[in-house]
């Protein structure tokens, strides 16, 4: 794959109000034909990151480059992007060919040229022959549609979107998300979106920030976000996970999390590549399908062929709860240092068939489980709480 | 909360019936008589519509009522256009719950006491400084004073269920600041505007007190109407009364339906 | 149906966007400006006007000598003043009890009505409310009259023999007060009876109480912003009415309103005039800081109960 070029660049933003840091010197880079996602809980800054880029609201400090121009104190409706609002915002006195052609008119295109692209627009959402319509003749999702061609049809260079799925419901979701991603594919321009959902930003995103109070933790791809989280907030915002956390007691070239009431090896250079020294407060992050269950009598390790018993970590327990999501098991685990933990198995594979109650011994392949940083204070005593995500 | 058939609610309900009655039972009374030949509450003497052409016949009559409506027309203009600005200010730009209760002061200052402070100003300011002699500007002016005060009302509750990203969306597609008042806001919320322009209209031409002390040596029509009532009720009276309540309630109606009405 | 005005699932609340080229003080001035100014010049001014004119003395000719004196603060003290001023009260006073009597029944009914009965229920009460005020208190003198509609009707089925006083008397006043007014009365007492979360009422009941307790513990106490805001609006206007004692008092029945008029119009002691409405100003000051007093204290508890 081609490096793609860089569009836009946030650079030490910041945007106060009032007392409130919404955004706390942020720096990011998007690229060019990039589905880019800002996720994050609600009040982490997102929304407010979009709207500085849209031209609503100044930073207080910092630069937004866009194509190495600095947006900041150039009006909205100057700047080469264009925003789906989280309402829609159709504009509702008018109809849909009138929304559509809107921003096309404040261009000054001729008629002839805006009943071109309206129609081009139209078909491009799928909504040929809705143009007398008016916004309080549609459904939702037909809205939502509008207000994608409205614009688009400007053909901007980065199209901004609002949490755009939040007011769908789930099977309208699921089918948007798809849409979306092929409109973009299609369109081939630059999409920004801001959602509090994690599975959206996954399934749909190229590269996704995640932002938790004013800054961005971490920007990466949905994989690596997934697989190499690099701070307890990731972690447990995307997906479910397994927390362990320790004092580090790193001794030449091993390495070991020491938490209250056990111990767990970490991978070699694991600490050095986080940065985190001896006696650091640290959190082994481990997903729920990398912590396989074996029942303690059969006492056989799992996949011993492929795997020695050094290079495992492994605690036991009991069963507690079963949960069964259809082509997958999902086993609530009591540890035996009191804390609980998630593991699951796809149906068909070993440990499918576990009940309430059966011992097992939990284990997991040490190069699985990804050190990150914590604080003491945080959940509980550090009793390697095996946090769900 | 589900209607039920308990007692309550019919006890209520005949309430409410002798409630309307007591509403609507004085004009009704009204409008009869003005059908009455004879004029008089004492007998009916036979429909007729001649106190009608009386009405429409007087001279008197149709100055003052034309008074009234050159004073409604401009007092209404002047309102709505500061009421509506007013209302913009208030929803948009500032967050003051005290300047939002202060707002209201100008619709529920007794009517007496705004008559003679406004006479007292004029009077010390424009008739002893200027020498200017009080008539339908003084007027106008002083209606202006408190149907501001309900413009605003009725426009700011239009503006409450604005959705702001409409304005925002507008300015992202290309549009400045004027555009998207021009072809976004004031269309969405003229409606809203219209419906508080009736309504203001309605209370400048229905105003009498502060008229009363204000106008000077014009006659307004209420003032007309009250010195008809005072100084011996004449039959005509059941007349006029008859036209001004279908005239009020055709323009409050119109204007619910205006408020009414989703774009 | 969708309302196509309203926002979806609302995103935080947040200051609107007035940020950029037009300056927020500029905007300021140009939406708030108008309104204030208008009222900085045509009702401060002139209320100053007035406070101003309460120190002052009545000339000869009946202008203003600008000589500053209590007398007209004493003056009001007379026993002659101060019985017109408690009549005043006490018609104020019976008209809202009257007022929130009749209307609160009517409120409640409205509001416990289905949904799309209520909009026609309420505009039904309200539109005579709009139409002239002097024309509805006329009304009155037809119905009340000696020969009027009432007592003619009474007379007719045998009631009484005699026709009843009716008019020209604090009877007569309180009847076209209440008349003038009650849709005040009606309408934010339906906004808060409506606001009230009917699952209270269920739990109450749930709980052991017999309707009329949970009329007294329950509703009443929690549309008390309500009450207290449908009060004022008809104790005020009632208060300073210059047109109800005038057209139905007669002569005898005379208000703080009539004293205001008659010394601004007839006596020409505009001074003493001017005393007098400060007075009828000061007992509204008091009266709306009382009902935000109310206002306030239920705030924090959420008292809407929605």
């Amino acid at each position: 794959m081609e490096p793609q070029r860089e569009l836009i660049r946030i650079e030490g933003v910041t945007k106060r109000f009032g007392h409130i840091v919404a955004v706390d010197e942020v720096n990011a880079t998007i690229r060019e034909n990039e589905f880019f996602a800002l996720l994050g809980p609600s009040g982490c800054g997102k929304t407010t990151l979009m709207r500085l880029l849209a031209g609503f609201e100044t930073p207080d400090a910092g630069r937004l480059l866009l194509d190495g121009r600095d947006l900041v104190g150039v009006r909205p409706y100057r700047r080469p992007l264009n925003m789906m609002f989280q309402s829609y915002a159709l504009f509702p006195h008018m109809t849909v060919f009138d929304n559509i052609a809107y921003g096309l008119r404040q261009e000054g295109a001729g008629r002839g040229e805006i009943e071109r692209r309206v129609a081009d627009a139209l078909a491009l959402v799928q909504l040929t022959g809705f143009g007398r319509r008016r916004p309080h003749q549609l459904s939702g999702g037909e809205r939502q549609r509008v207000a994608l061609a409205r614009a688009l049809v400007k053909r901007p260079k980065v199209l901004l979107l609002d949490e755009p799925l939040a007011a769908l419901d789930r099977k309208l979701r699921v089918e948007m998300q798809l849409e979306l991603k092929r409109l973009q594919d299609t369109v081939g321009i630059t999409f920004l979106i801001v959602t509090h959902d994690q599975e959206e930003a996954l399934v749909m995103a190229d590269r996704v920030a995640v932002m938790d109070r004013g800054r961005i933790l971490q920007v990466a791809t949905p994989d690596e976000l997934y697989e190499a989280p690099n701070s307890r907030f990731v972690a447990s915002f995307i997906g479910e996970s397994n927390i362990f956390i320790g004092r580090l007691s790193i001794a030449g070239d091993t390495a070991t999390l020491v938490g209250e009431r056990a111990t767990w090896s970490v991978a070699p250079g694991a600490p050095g590549r986080v940065g985190l020294a001896n006696g650091a407060w640290a959190a082994i992050v481990v997903r729920p399908e990398r912590l396989h269950l074996e029942r303690l009598e059969s006492a056989v390790p799992f996949d011993r062929q492929t795997m020695d018993a050094g290079a495992l970590n492994r605690v036991d327990g009991v069963v507690g709860d079963v949960v069964y999501l259809g082509s997958t098991r999902k086993y609530v685990v009591e540890l035996s240092d009191g804390s609980r933990a998630l593991s699951r198995v796809q149906v068909g594979q070993r440990g499918d068939d576990l009940t309430p109650g059966t011992r097992v011994s939990t284990t997991w392949a040490i190069k699985h489980g990804v050190l990150v940083p914590a604080e003491a204070a945080s959940s509980g005593s550090g009793a390697g709480t095996g946090a769900l995500g | 909360m589900r209607v039920s058939p308990l007692d309550p609610g019919r006890w209520l309900g005949a309430h409410l019936g002798l409630v309307l009655l007591f509403l609507y039972l004085p004009i009704a009374v009204l409008i009869a008589l003005s059908f009455n030949d004879s004029g008089l509450p004492t007998a009916w003497t036979g429909f007729s519509t001649r106190w009608y052409e009386s009405v429409v016949t007087d001279e008197k009559i149709l100055g003052s009522a034309a008074n009234t409506i050159i004073i409604g027309a401009i007092s209404t203009i002047i309102a709505t256009a500061i009421g509506t600005l007013l209302a913009l200010g208030l929803e948009r730009l500032t967050n003051n719950a005290l300047l939002d209760g202060l707002v209201f002061v100008p619709g529920i200052i007794p009517d007496i006491v705004l008559a003679i402070a406004l006479l007292s100003f004029y009077n010390l300011v424009f008739t002893g400084l200027l020498g200017l002699k009080l008539g339908l500007w003084s007027v106008i002016v002083a209606h202006a004073v408190f149907n501001i005060t309900f413009v605003t009302a009725i426009v700011r509750t239009r503006l409450r269920h604005f959705d702001i990203s409409i304005e925002e969306a507008s300015l992202d597609l290309g549009a400045n600041e004027i555009t998207t008042f021009r072809r976004i806001t004031l269309p969405i919320i003229l409606p809203g505007v219209i419906a508080a322009a009736l309504v203001a209209f309605t209370l400048s031409v229905d105003e009498f007190v502060v008229a009363f002390f204000t106008a000077g040596t014009t006659i307004t029509f209420p003032i007309q109407v009250y010195s008809m009532i005072r100084f011996g009720g004449t039959p005509e009276i059941n007349a006029i009364a008859t036209v001004v309540v279908f005239v009020s309630f055709v323009l409050i109606l119109a204007s619910q339906r205006l408020t009414r009405e989703q774009v | 149906m969708d309302d196509v005005l309203a926002p979806a699932p609302a995103p935080a609340a947040r200051r609107p966007v007035q940020e950029g080229s037009m300056g927020r003080t500029f905007r300021r001035l140009v939406l708030l400006g108008p309104g204030l100014a208008w009222w900085l010049v045509f009702l401060v001014v002139p209320l100053l006007v007035v406070l101003a004119y309460s120190f002052f003395h009545r000339g000869t000719y009946g202008g203003v000598v600008f000589d500053f004196t209590l007398d007209n603060y004493v003056r009001a003290l007379d026993p002659l003043y101060l019985n017109v001023l408690w009549f005043s009260l006490r018609v104020a006073v019976i008209t809202t009890m009257v007022a929130l009597l009749i209307g609160y029944p009517a409120a409640y009914f409205i509001a416990t009505r289905p949904r799309r009965w209520r909009t026609p229920l309420l505009i039904l009460i309200i539109l005579p409310f709009w139409t002239s005020f002097l024309i509805r208190t006329y009304a009155w003198i037809v119905l009340l009259n000696r020969e009027g509609l009432i007592n003619r009707s009474l007379m007719g089925l045998g009631i009484i023999d005699q026709p009843l006083p009716l008019l020209y008397n604090e009877f007569a006043i309180v009847i076209g007060l209440v008349y003038g007014y009650l849709p005040l009365m009606i309408l934010p007492l339906y906004a808060a009876i409506e606001r009230l979360n009917p699952e209270l009422r269920e739990a109450a009941t749930n709980l052991g109480a017999r309707p009329i307790k949970v009329f007294f513990t329950l509703t009443v106490p929690l549309t008390l912003q309500g009450i207290v805001a449908g009060c004022i609006f008809v104790f005020v206007p009632s208060l300073g009415n210059f047109i109800v004692p005038d057209l139905l008092g007669g002569g005898r029945s005379i208000m703080v309103g009539n004293l205001i008029q008659g010394q601004f119009l007839k006596a020409r002691d505009w001074p003493f005039g001017a005393t007098l409405a400060l007075v009828l100003i000061a007992l509204m000051l008091v009266l709306l800081v009382v009902q935000a007093r109310i206002i306030n204290r239920d705030r924090p508890a959420g008292a809407d109960a929605s």
